[in-house]
């Protein structure tokens, strides 16, 4: 996916920086916890249980990575669908992003599958079950995997030099572009229908029909977030010149999606009549208000067109959504949810907090690696120009 | 000369096929079966035809049959068995066995029952088999000893082997009941000194109807003699010539603890959680799996009913009515599963329900999610103070930057 080759350039530079070395670090005590997960199961590492099922690993790595992952899906959906070419720097970024939420949520699924060696069998037709949403969400989230690296391939083929197999590429992109576009549409929503499935063990903050529309709406804030937070944080870090105009305009459409989600939310938890619930005094309340103050502050933050451009406001907006985005995961998959049957506890252990870090250490590293030794950032002098 | 003897008809013809005209009057019922009255008497007949899978309207067939005069002669050989198939059919409840061998049929030699002893005993026998050549029905029980063993079970002077084929020749039907007859039972497991062979492995002229069980569920075994009584055939029958009515099913398709062992919840040693909470004993060596019996519809021996059965006492089956399964396989050794797998790695009996937040796992999260607010709100400020100088291509730099 490229608005022409050439316009993107490796930043090159040297590789071992210390943000580097932290990352990496990271990563390595994370790789000695999955080598104890690995040799003595879920049980050994992992403080899941029989009541919460889904802990750390499935609601940060991989509810939250995919979110954090949409980047790629936002700007296809701007840049080729909407027709508006002149995001076109900021999508290479994006889809690294995305690539980098999606195969490491991807990781992180096999990681938390208590019998991981079967995860072919979810490939296997006679033994799919149409109604699963689950199913869905595999399928859809393994099949995105692979269209994102299709989609980013003609990076790589670029610093090959390759240049027939990029040409092929560009032909095909729109179907992949298509694809792209469905596939993050039907399994982020589906995410929210996990829920929906749960029924009363969701608390009424948060049990709702409309959990797939919120959750969708959701990931496409989180993804413009991460587009916004990316780019300033490029910018500043490898001291590159930031695209305020353009940022200015995405942070623009990010303010009204939030907007848009903070209406559903506020009428769904209305019509509901739960809104009781978030003033009776409990954790759960409180997390709900931590949600919302993260949701309004950045969109009183964007108000104003003319602070819009700002790397602060910019910076500080996406990070906060991003935020609020995290613990209205959070909320949904474990502070709203209330296993049935027992006096279940869960509290993520701290080795699964440490893979958790290292995948995000990881997810660092490799952004260090790609943008420079593959053209992934736009040519500061060809937007200049 | 056997303690019952038979009315005083010599023989009778039983219908070949039903017909309207042949019900009889239904106040004729009244009294029937040692003086039941009719309504209780066609309850029951009613309840036969459906435990035989056949439908409540077959009732009427089963009343007309349990009702005619004629009764037809019963001979029953015991080979090397342990009686119990005799002791469980003594407590039968339907029909009690009193009713069977007094209104059912006409039980002329057996050697547990039997008024007379000795030689008027034989003597009698040898009446019976000659006398209804080709109409008598033959039961069995017991193992057969072959071979050079063959004269370790011998009456009136004549081995087991010979007793059966003599009787076999003239029967209208055989059935071996027990496992012992059915397939060989416990005499025939290691070392097998007897060299011990069901009844099939020895009459192999006619097709031998087999009711194993140890014993033997007397429910089933009168079950099919009163189907035989009244179609004059038996039920339809599977590969080891087991009424499929009976021995359709595996135990572990009906079982009452089937939903624990599809949740995973097995008992793991006799006394634990898991046992005295009545979870699936698979894991404690239950053959359920692979044994092919209706003990948990109808109960063990027709005695206490559903619910009274060796795995609905909290002990696993042994599978007594399968060849090579019961007295062949260890009784605690892991079953074979004929149909769904179960998982290779089980839950604990006893799931853990989790700590909560440990204080390490908190200064974990305290931590990261202080040092995001920190180099955010630091992000900001460095990003707000270059801001004011030189507009967008700020230089605050991170980490990386002052590499």
């Amino acid at each position: 996916m490229s608005g022409g080759s050439g316009h993107f350039a490796p930043l090159g530079g040297r590789l071992f920086t210390r943000t580097f070395a932290i990352a990496s670090v990271l990563f390595l005590v994370a790789a000695v916890v999955l080598a104890q997960r690995f040799a003595g199961g879920l049980g050994a590492v992992a403080n899941i249980n029989d009541g919460y099922p889904w802990g750390m690993w499935v609601v940060v790595d991989v509810v939250i990575g995919t979110a954090f992952g949409c980047a790629g899906y936002v700007m296809a959906l701007l840049v080729y669908i909407l027709n508006r070419g002149h995001y076109d720097p900021l999508v290479r970024p994006a889809l690294l992003a995305g690539l980098f939420g999606y195969t490491l949520a991807g990781v992180a699924v096999i990681i938390d599958l208590g019998r991981w060696w079967q995860f072919y069998n979810l490939l296997n037709p006679e033994l799919m079950h149409g109604d699963s949403v689950m199913l869905e969400v595999g399928l859809c989230v393994l099949a995105y995997t692979v269209i994102l690296w299709l989609e980013f391939a003609p990076a790589i083929l670029e610093r090959l030099g390759l240049r027939r197999a990029e040409r092929i590429f560009d032909r095909g992109m729109f179907l992949l572009v298509a694809l792209g576009v469905l596939l993050p549409t039907m399994h982020q929503s589906s995410l929210g229908t996990l829920l929906v499935v749960l029924g009363h063990q969701i608390s009424p903050l948060w049990q709702s029909q409309l959990l797939p529309v919120l959750f969708l709406v959701s990931a496409i804030l989180m993804g413009f977030a991460t587009v916004v937070g990316e780019a300033v944080l490029a910018s500043t870090g490898f001291r590159r010149p930031l695209e305020r105009d353009l940022l200015g305009r995405v942070s623009r459409v990010m303010a009204y999606v939030a907007l848009v989600w903070l209406v559903l939310r506020v009428v769904d938890l209305s019509v509901r009549g739960a809104f009781p619930l978030a003033f009776d005094g409990t954790v759960q309340a409180g997390m709900f208000w931590v949600e919302m103050t993260l949701h309004v502050v950045p969109l009183l933050l964007l108000a104003s067109p003319a602070k819009r451009n700002q790397p602060p406001v910019l910076f500080a907006s996406a990070a906060l959504l991003l935020a609020g985005g995290i613990v209205y995961r959070i909320n949904a998959y474990l502070v709203g949810y209330d296993p049935a049957g027992g006096t279940w506890a869960y509290f993520p252990s701290v080795p699964e907090l440490l893979v958790t870090l290292g995948i995000f250490g990881l997810e660092v590293a490799l952004y260090l690696l790609f943008v420079k030794k593959l053209p992934v950032l736009h040519r500061p002098e060809a937007h200049q120009a | 000369m056997g303690v019952i003897m038979r009315d005083g008809q010599d023989s009778g013809t039983v219908p070949d096929h039903y017909d309207t005209r042949t019900v009889g009057d239904p106040d004729g019922y009244d009294g029937a079966l040692g003086g039941l009255k009719r309504r209780d008497f066609l309850k029951f007949c009613t309840g036969v035809a459906v435990t035989l899978g056949l439908g409540p309207g077959f009732g009427i067939r089963i009343a007309d049959a349990a009702t005619k005069a004629e009764r037809p002669p019963v001979i029953w050989l015991s080979g090397q068995a342990c009686t119990g198939c005799t002791e469980s059919l003594l407590r039968t409840q339907h029909p009690t066995l009193e009713s069977l061998i007094l209104d059912h049929i006409s039980l002329e030699y057996h050697e547990t029952l039997n008024a007379g002893a000795g030689h008027r005993a034989e003597q009698h026998k040898e009446h019976i088999l000659d006398k209804y050549r080709g109409q008598y029905l033959l039961i069995v029980d017991g193992s057969i000893p072959t071979g050079e063993a063959e004269a370790y079970c011998m009456v009136a002077g004549r081995t087991q082997r010979q007793s059966v084929e003599e009787a076999a020749s003239g029967a209208a039907a055989i059935i071996a009941t027990g496992s012992c007859a059915s397939w060989g039972g416990i005499p025939s497991a290691a070392p097998d000194p007897t060299n011990a062979r069901p009844v099939n492995a020895v009459v192999k002229d006619k097709p031998v109807i087999t009711t194993p069980g140890c014993p033997a569920n007397p429910y089933n075994l009168v079950s099919t003699v009163l189907h035989f009584l009244t179609f004059r055939e038996f039920p339809e029958v599977d590969d080891k010539g087991r009424p499929v009515f009976a021995y359709g099913r595996l135990i572990h398709e009906n079982c009452e603890r089937r939903a624990h062992y599809d949740a995973g919840r097995f008992a793991l040693e006799f006394g634990d959680e898991g046992h005295r909470k009545g979870y699936c004993l698979y894991k404690l060596g239950c053959k359920g799996p692979m044994t092919y019996a209706n003990c948990p519809v109808i109960g063990f021996g027709d005695v206490a009913g559903e619910g009274a059965w060796p795995v609905g006492t909290g002990h696993p089956c042994f599978g007594c009515t399968e060849e090579g399964v019961g007295f062949f396989r260890p009784l605690h050794s892991l079953s074979d599963v004929e149909n769904v797998e179960p998982p290779s790695a089980y839950p604990r009996v006893q799931a853990e329900e989790g700590e909560g937040v440990t204080p390490g796992a908190a200064a974990v999260v305290a931590g990261v999610g202080g040092a995001a607010l920190g180099a955010g709100a630091v992000m900001t400020s460095r990003l707000a103070r270059s801001g004011k100088g030189d507009g967008g291509d700020d230089s605050a730099g991170d980490d990386n930057a002052r590499e």
